[in-house]
């Protein structure tokens, strides 16, 4: 397991020569690094349709898409892990396999909705088949549910993995203790991961807890604490996988501390640079997982520019037509708001 | 039939749902080896192990965050909150969560859960173990609220609790729980949930209450008998939803209303109660609808005085219905 000091951004990088761990299979990359671009193409156009009035609310992933990807590539290697994720998860829920269509309904609040009909704000709600379960915007929330989820699973003998992230911010709320300390007592088979972008809105990491690294908890708790570079899939999905594999060992969870650069305000309805400075938002950008990414894969001829921009033009279609097909799909029919409060009529 | 208390019916009714489906499991404060702080889970630990039986930590948002998530992956958590006055820090997991499982999902998601809570005062429990929390609950769509008033109905509704697939809140009066017994069947039955039942027939006037204070009300209309005063005592049983039509039918027969809870007046069940007949029923009313019900004070305080100060009775009771049915 790489231990990445935590402290300045500067000093977590890699070398991008450096050899992919060896649980990783090359090929499987292309799809991976397309994935990425995809997120961060739905995720710059649904910005761009907030401020065009066409979506309400957006909370970017921009900064994030390497923990969010690399998490579900990670648990793709053992079917039966559901996600517990918080709001700023869409790269997650590209690489879980909701369509780009999908994503963009959710945030224009259309017909066809698929985590609750446009009763919530974008991407809550669940995808069994996908096995995502956002069920709410509160934060924290989740914790619990997804150490209950995991504590069912062990009932019924059928080995399901919960992975719950949340950000740097969660861990104040006391969700985060009570659930990380359940699932600890009863070695339960729980990834808590942490999108550490080192901002709850507006409230920096030193105004949120004294201590630099939110892993020094997990061996308090009685379970592993890692500090990764966020930004580096292979770190991500290298984590991940030990962590698995030691819930599946029947070992218990393990608490990532995943450091990211969070590029933009809290949601479209923050404006950063309120309580961050030009350059700290400059410097954030320096640490662009996509770019990362991409570096990587061609210092090891893993793609080329040709292959770039074939990627590139393909993902601008997709994202084009999917506005267009989101714009002209009418609003959800109210007729039913009021269905679905009980089972029981 | 066996005649049981309140708790043996309980625990009746968790052990004879826990034989009949392995998907069942309790987790609280203090319910296996101890068996409960009333003794509701008393034996069940030996019986079922600890698997499914989870002494939890004392960490009540997480005791029903835990249920909601087993619940979601197709268990049937009873989640135990020791005193419903601890039940604040879980209200988030509870109302702003399992309640909308179902809501916020388009119907992907439920939440099969119960959380069972002893509530209610007259044991000197001062203001932290004496609350009514009913109306807190009763004000969200998307949850059950029941609260019985009798052995029978407590088995049989607890048993159509853990057999819904909506989240419940049961609530158990603790001055009850030893208090009450009656007859309860050995084996299995269950009473469907939103019906509320008449308990005593009478044609003067409609007395609706629930839970501890439904005894009360059959002690003051059976002491009003003998006055010429035939008061129908009618039991909501299950407070969300709630039985419209049992309500309606009886005000229709009676023409006069009261409502007697142990909670708190304003904004209280009996507001609701009085709601719906004022806009359902207004042409069957021949009196202003009354309410008797806990005085405006936070919760109820702790010195025999001043707790009895706190609660109707029968006399109490009595004496509105006298003054009502005299309208």
């Amino acid at each position: 397991m790489r231990r990445v000091p935590p402290s300045k951004p500067s000093k977590r990088r890699i070398d991008i020569t450096d050899s992919f761990p060896d649980t990783i299979n090359p090929e499987e990359l292309i799809d991976i690094y397309e994935t990425m671009v995809l997120a961060r193409a739905i995720d710059e156009r649904v910005w761009l349709m907030n401020r065009q009035g066409k979506a309400a609310i957006v909370a970017s992933c921009q900064g994030h898409e390497a923990v969010q990807i690399g998490s579900v590539w990670a648990a793709s290697k053992h079917p039966g892990t559901t996600f517990f994720p918080y709001y700023r998860d869409l790269g997650m829920m590209v690489a879980l396999g909701v369509s780009p269509l999908e994503i963009m309904l959710s945030f224009t609040a259309k017909a066809g909705e698929r985590f609750s009909g446009a009763r919530q704000f974008p991407l809550h709600g669940a995808i069994p088949e996908l096995n995502v379960i956002n069920l709410s915007n509160v934060v924290a929330t989740q914790i619990p549910q997804a150490v209950g989820y995991a504590l069912g699973g062990k009932l019924q003998g059928n080995n399901n993995i919960s992975i719950t992230t949340f950000g740097d911010g969660a861990c104040s709320e006391g969700d985060f203790h009570e659930g990380m300390n359940f699932a600890a007592i009863h070695k339960l088979p729980v990834i808590f991961l942490c999108e550490n972008n080192k901002y709850a809105i507006s409230v920096p990491l030193n105004k949120q807890m004294a201590i630099p690294d939110i892993a020094a908890r997990g061996p308090i708790y009685g379970m592993p604490g890692i500090t990764i570079d966020g930004t580096d899939i292979f770190a991500v999905y290298d984590a991940i996988h030990t962590a698995i594999n030691r819930a599946l060992n029947g070992d218990g969870p393990t608490l990532i501390d995943a450091k990211v650069e969070r590029y933009l305000p809290h949601t479209s309805d923050d404006d950063h640079t309120r309580y961050r400075s030009e350059e700290e938002i400059l410097e954030a950008k320096k640490y662009d997982p996509l770019l990362l990414l991409q570096k990587r894969l061609l210092a090891h001829n893993l793609i080329n520019e040709q292959i770039i921009q074939d990627i590139n033009n393909k993902t601008k279609s997709t994202v084009n037509k999917t506005t267009e097909v989101a714009e002209q799909t009418p609003m959800p029919s109210s007729d039913d708001v009021q269905d679905h409060v009980y089972e029981m009529k | 039939m066996a005649i049981k208390s309140m708790i043996e019916a309980i625990r009746e009714a968790i052990h004879e749902e826990m034989e009949r489906d392995p998907s069942v499991f309790i987790l609280g404060e203090d319910i296996g080896q101890r068996g409960g702080v009333f003794l509701a889970t008393e034996g069940l630990v030996e019986e079922f192990g600890e698997a499914r039986v989870i002494d939890t930590p004392l960490a009540e948002s997480s005791i029903c965050g835990i249920a909601l998530g087993a619940a979601m992956q197709g268990q049937r958590p009873i989640a135990e909150i020791e005193f419903a006055d601890f039940i604040w820090p879980a209200i988030n997991q509870i109302v702003g969560e399992a309640a909308r499982a179902r809501y916020g999902s388009k119907g992907a998601l439920q939440a099969p859960m119960v959380v069972r809570s002893p509530y209610g005062g007259g044991v000197r429990g001062g203001l932290y173990h004496s609350q009514s929390v009913e109306s807190f609950f009763a004000h969200t769509p998307g949850l059950i609220v029941v609260a019985p008033a009798t052995p029978y109905d407590a088995k049989g509704l607890l048993k159509a609790s853990i057999r819904s697939n909506d989240p419940v809140i049961f609530l158990e009066h603790k001055r009850a729980y030893r208090l009450v017994r009656g007859e309860v069947p050995d084996g299995d039955y269950s009473i469907p949930i939103g019906q509320a039942e008449v308990k005593l027939s009478g044609n003067s006037l409609t007395c609706v209450s629930y839970g501890l204070m439904l005894h009360h009300c059959l002690e003051a209309a059976r002491s009003l008998a003998t006055e010429n005063i035939s008061v129908e005592v009618l039991d909501l049983r299950t407070i969300r939803p709630l039985d419209k039509d049992t309500i309606l039918n009886s005000v229709k027969k009676t023409s006069r209303l009261i409502i007697v809870h142990e909670d708190t007046k304003l904004f209280g069940i009996g507001a609701e109660v009085s709601a719906l007949v004022a806009e359902e029923g207004f042409d069957f009313l021949d009196a202003p609808i009354m309410r008797i019900a806990g005085p405006e004070i936070p919760a109820m305080p702790f010195s025999p005085t001043l707790e009895d100060k706190f609660l109707p009775n029968p006399g109490i009771i009595a004496d509105a219905i006298r003054k009502l049915s005299e309208y």
